[in-house]
């Protein structure tokens, strides 16, 4: 059994349709810890030191977010600008982040169509997250394909509810050592088919 | 009994003081009352520790009054009276003309001639400036509009005292003869004994100018010398010679000393030693005060009383009616709302210290007989004592009966609302909090014991209840029972206090956030139990002090982390410091200790990356170590 720590970033969580209900679904799972970022340091004032144990005690790292401008709200760079220190994090000594691993969970507002080279947005959301996956690198962490939930102006309520679940079906899988690592390693998106990452369920 | 020393009369003074204060705050009492009732238990009839019965001891005391004026004197700048102008004219005016004229028929009617009744309408129309503003003052009342009304009627009364003090040798129906009374022990050589009636009004007007000249022309020029020294104390000295001066050259042309003091007072109230001359005269005032409370609570002749009780409790009680009926109809006339008015009447209703100044100079000039003088200046002294009573008579016993049938229907409405926050409060610190909730379109109930700011506010559409919040059933009514948050945020922290307690005993889910003013009532509150603690002027001088270090070049974004890292070690600091307070030592030990700590850790920032600190990820100085030097 792994644990996690969800970095959950959502500057208006009140305007909120998609995140909220991910939220929601992760927040009580066992085993993991839902740390609200823009609730903990409204005005940025990160406390470095209580992050850093934060990290040191989890195994598994996860950013849920929005996906604004190709990348993460501020207060995540922010975190990440302050939390991961250099003789720390990486560098010479900085190996407090090794062997675990990292996920970025976001929701973006444009279908997935729009995410390649003849889209609108011209790369994929994983060629987009090549900083943080590269810091994950740095720091000797595992990184995963992103788990996205697309085009989610257009989707309704029973469709939010679907994704919320595949959301927690990843988390769950993640926790218990059961996600099938290899089998995701090149794709797009970890939630482009769940049933090729994780063992079947009753629900299928 | 009576040593003679000055420190034996210090000591049995300071040790009432002491013990008699703090039991008469405990106890709800306040401080005035706390020393009246030491000077009547150290007066000469009761254990007799200071005085003999016919040492008069008042002239100690004159000295508290004295300075109390000089500094009444000093806030009164032409400007502010002109602002007031209406209130002081109006109702100060109408107050002394009507009181004057109403006690004048009450002598006539018991038989004195008209001089004396005039003598004594105009001296008794006067109340007590000390015991009212102090009480009030103590109480957080000085702001609402009973308060302000006070002190604009008690203005009018110390101006007042000048024509006075010139038309009563005019009154004057005996040949002038010296009895040896003198309320002020100095007057046996005055310049002007003997004169003619003329004479004396003449040499009053002309010590009135004479003062108003040289605070125009001769004492600012002289602090300006003594400034120059640049010794503070000797700045000190300057003030206090001033004060001693005026009051020697007043009682020798026969005038008060307290009313000369004042008269400088107003004169260099635009002078720019103003704030320098409050502060220096400040502690020496109310030590002084305090002493005054003290010799009127032993001046009470209680031989006098005792011989005829009946005849002084009517007095008393004729005293107190006649005042109280025409200060409650001229607070009507001014549109007080009913509970304010009370408070107004009730706070006023009493004589005045001026009252033994003037008695004591009507006899001087021969306007009052001895026989005449003695009772009134016993019936003055008792309704002084009494004063204190009134006012806790009115908080205790008429605002809460009188508050709920005012607040009872306004609440009714107010029930079915149940909202989640009630915000006890609504002045300069409660508004902000209020209408920021407000529009977040949180349900806020408001309470506020100012009924003429609630009136105000609600007819700027704010909808603001009039009541006390330290009431079990005015909380309840406010939704107590089911609301989440309390906001303390009134301006007495005595009242914060109170409705914390309260809410606490009686509600005890609710959540209470709470203002204070500064440490000290912050570490109250801890100690009563209060989580959430604001120090109303830690974020606004914080926030100056971010900018002052922008406009002398720090970026902004470094100034405000040293500020929140400021703010966040004083904030723990607070939490730690509220323990070792009984422990005066260990306390200053412990706060030198974090101001140095503090100072250490934010320059240690400044000067970047000594040690890890929160924002080290910023810093290049361990990238430089490790990769600079290979290049």
């Amino acid at each position: 059994m792994h644990s996690i720590l969800i970095l959950f970033a959502h500057p208006a969580l009140e305007r909120s349709r998609v995140n909220v209900r991910l939220a929601a679904a992760a927040r009580d799972l066992p085993g993991v810890t839902f740390h609200d970022l823009y609730q903990r340091y409204p005005d940025f004032d990160i406390d470095v030191a209580r992050e850093q144990e934060l990290l040191e005690s989890h195994d598994i790292v996860v950013m849920q977010h929005p996906f604004y401008w190709y990348s993460t709200p501020a207060l995540i760079k922010e975190w990440e600008d302050l939390v991961l220190q250099h003789g720390w994090a990486y560098g010479s000594g900085g190996t407090a982040l090794a062997g675990k691993t990292m996920l970025n969970a976001l929701t973006a507002g444009a279908p997935e169509e729009a995410y390649c080279r003849v889209g609108r947005n011209r790369y994929t959301v994983r060629e987009l997250l090549a900083p943080l996956e590269q810091t994950a690198l740095l720091c000797g962490m595992d990184y995963l394909p992103p788990f996205i939930v697309h085009a989610t102006h257009t989707l309704d309520a029973s469709d939010i509810d679907r994704h919320a679940a595949d959301y927690r079906r990843v988390l769950e899988g993640l926790r218990d050592g059961v996600l099938d690592r290899d089998a995701v390693k090149d794709a797009v998106r970890l939630n482009a088919d769940l049933d090729v990452a994780l063992p079947a369920t009753e629900e299928g | 009994m009576n040593e003679g020393g000055i420190f034996y009369q210090a000591f049995v003074f300071l040790t009432a003081a002491v013990i008699t204060v703090p039991v008469a705050k405990r106890l709800g009492l306040g401080s005035v009352l706390g020393y009246l009732i030491a000077g009547i238990a150290i007066g000469p009839f009761a254990l007799d520790f200071v005085g003999e019965k016919g040492q008069d001891i008042m002239h100690f005391a004159e000295f508290g009054v004295v300075m109390m004026l000089f500094l009444v004197g000093l806030e009164l700048e032409p400007a502010l009276l002109w602002r007031m102008r209406t209130p002081i004219l109006g109702l100060g005016g109408l107050q002394v003309g009507l009181t004057a004229a109403a006690i004048t028929l009450a002598g006539l009617a018991l038989g004195q001639h008209w001089q004396a009744s005039l003598a004594i309408g105009l001296t008794l129309a006067l109340s007590s400036t000390a015991i009212v503003l102090q009480t009030l003052n103590e109480k957080g009342l000085l702001p609402t509009r009973a308060g302000q009304s006070s002190f604009s009627v008690l203005l009018f009364q110390d101006i007042a005292v000048i024509p006075i003090l010139a038309v009563l040798p005019l009154l004057a129906t005996k040949v002038m003869h010296h009895d040896g009374h003198h309320g002020d022990g100095h007057a046996a050589t005055t310049w002007v004994e003997g004169m003619p009636a003329w004479a004396q009004t003449l040499a009053v007007l002309c010590a009135v100018a004479a003062v108003i000249l040289a605070g125009r022309f001769l004492i600012v020029p002289a602090f300006r010398a003594i400034a120059r020294t640049g010794l503070r104390e000797l700045f000190t000295a300057g003030a206090l010679l001033l004060v001693i001066g005026i009051a020697l050259l007043m009682t020798r042309v026969g005038l008060s000393p307290a009313l000369g003091t004042f008269l400088a007072g107003v004169v260099l109230a635009n002078s720019e030693y103003r704030h320098e001359l409050e502060s220096d005269i400040e502690p020496f005032k109310g030590l002084l005060l305090g002493l005054f409370f003290i010799a009127v609570g032993a001046s009470i002749d209680f031989d006098l009383v005792a011989s005829r009780p009946a005849q002084i409790a009517g007095l008393v009680a004729g005293l107190i009616a006649i005042k109280l009926v025409i200060l409650l109809a001229l607070g009507k006339l001014f549109r007080l709302s009913l509970d304010q008015n009370l408070l107004f009447g009730l706070s006023m209703a009493q004589g005045g210290e001026f009252a033994f100044v003037l008695f004591s100079f009507a006899s001087q000039n021969g306007v009052l007989g001895q026989e005449l003088v003695g009772p009134l200046v016993a019936v003055v002294a008792v309704s002084m004592a009494l004063a204190p009573m009134l006012m806790l008579l009115n908080e205790k016993l008429i605002q809460p009966r009188f508050g709920t049938k005012e607040a009872g229907p306004r609440d009714a409405d107010e029930i079915h609302e149940e909202n989640p926050v009630i915000l006890a409060g609504f002045g300069r610190f409660g508004h902000s909090v209020g209408r920021l909730l407000l529009a977040n379109g949180v349900g806020t109930t408001i309470l506020d014991v100012d009924s003429d700011q609630v009136d105000l506010l609600r007819k700027l559409g704010l909808k603001v209840f009039y009541g006390d919040a330290s009431r079990v059933d005015l909380l309840q009514a406010a939704g107590a029972g089911k609301a989440r948050l309390l906001i303390v945020a009134v301006d007495a922290p005595e009242k914060g206090r109170e409705i914390i307690h309260t809410a606490r005993k009686h509600f005890p889910q609710l959540r209470i956030l709470a203002r204070a003013r500064g440490r000290y009532e912050a570490y109250d509150l801890i100690e009563d139990g209060v989580e959430f603690v604001y120090r109303e002027t830690l974020d606004s001088s914080l926030r100056l002090g971010v900018d002052a270090l922008c406009h002398l070049g720090f970026r902004r974004h470094q100034a405000l982390r040293a500020a929140r890292k400021f703010r966040r070690h004083d904030e723990a600091a607070v939490q730690e410091l509220v323990h070792m307070r009984s422990d005066r030592k260990a306390y200053m030990i412990r706060a030198r200790q974090i101001i140095g700590d503090v100072e250490r850790i934010i320059r240690e920032e400044v000067e970047l990356g000594r040690k890890p600190s929160p924002d080290a990820a910023w810093d290049t100085n361990s990238m430089l170590d490790e990769y600079g030097r290979k290049s």
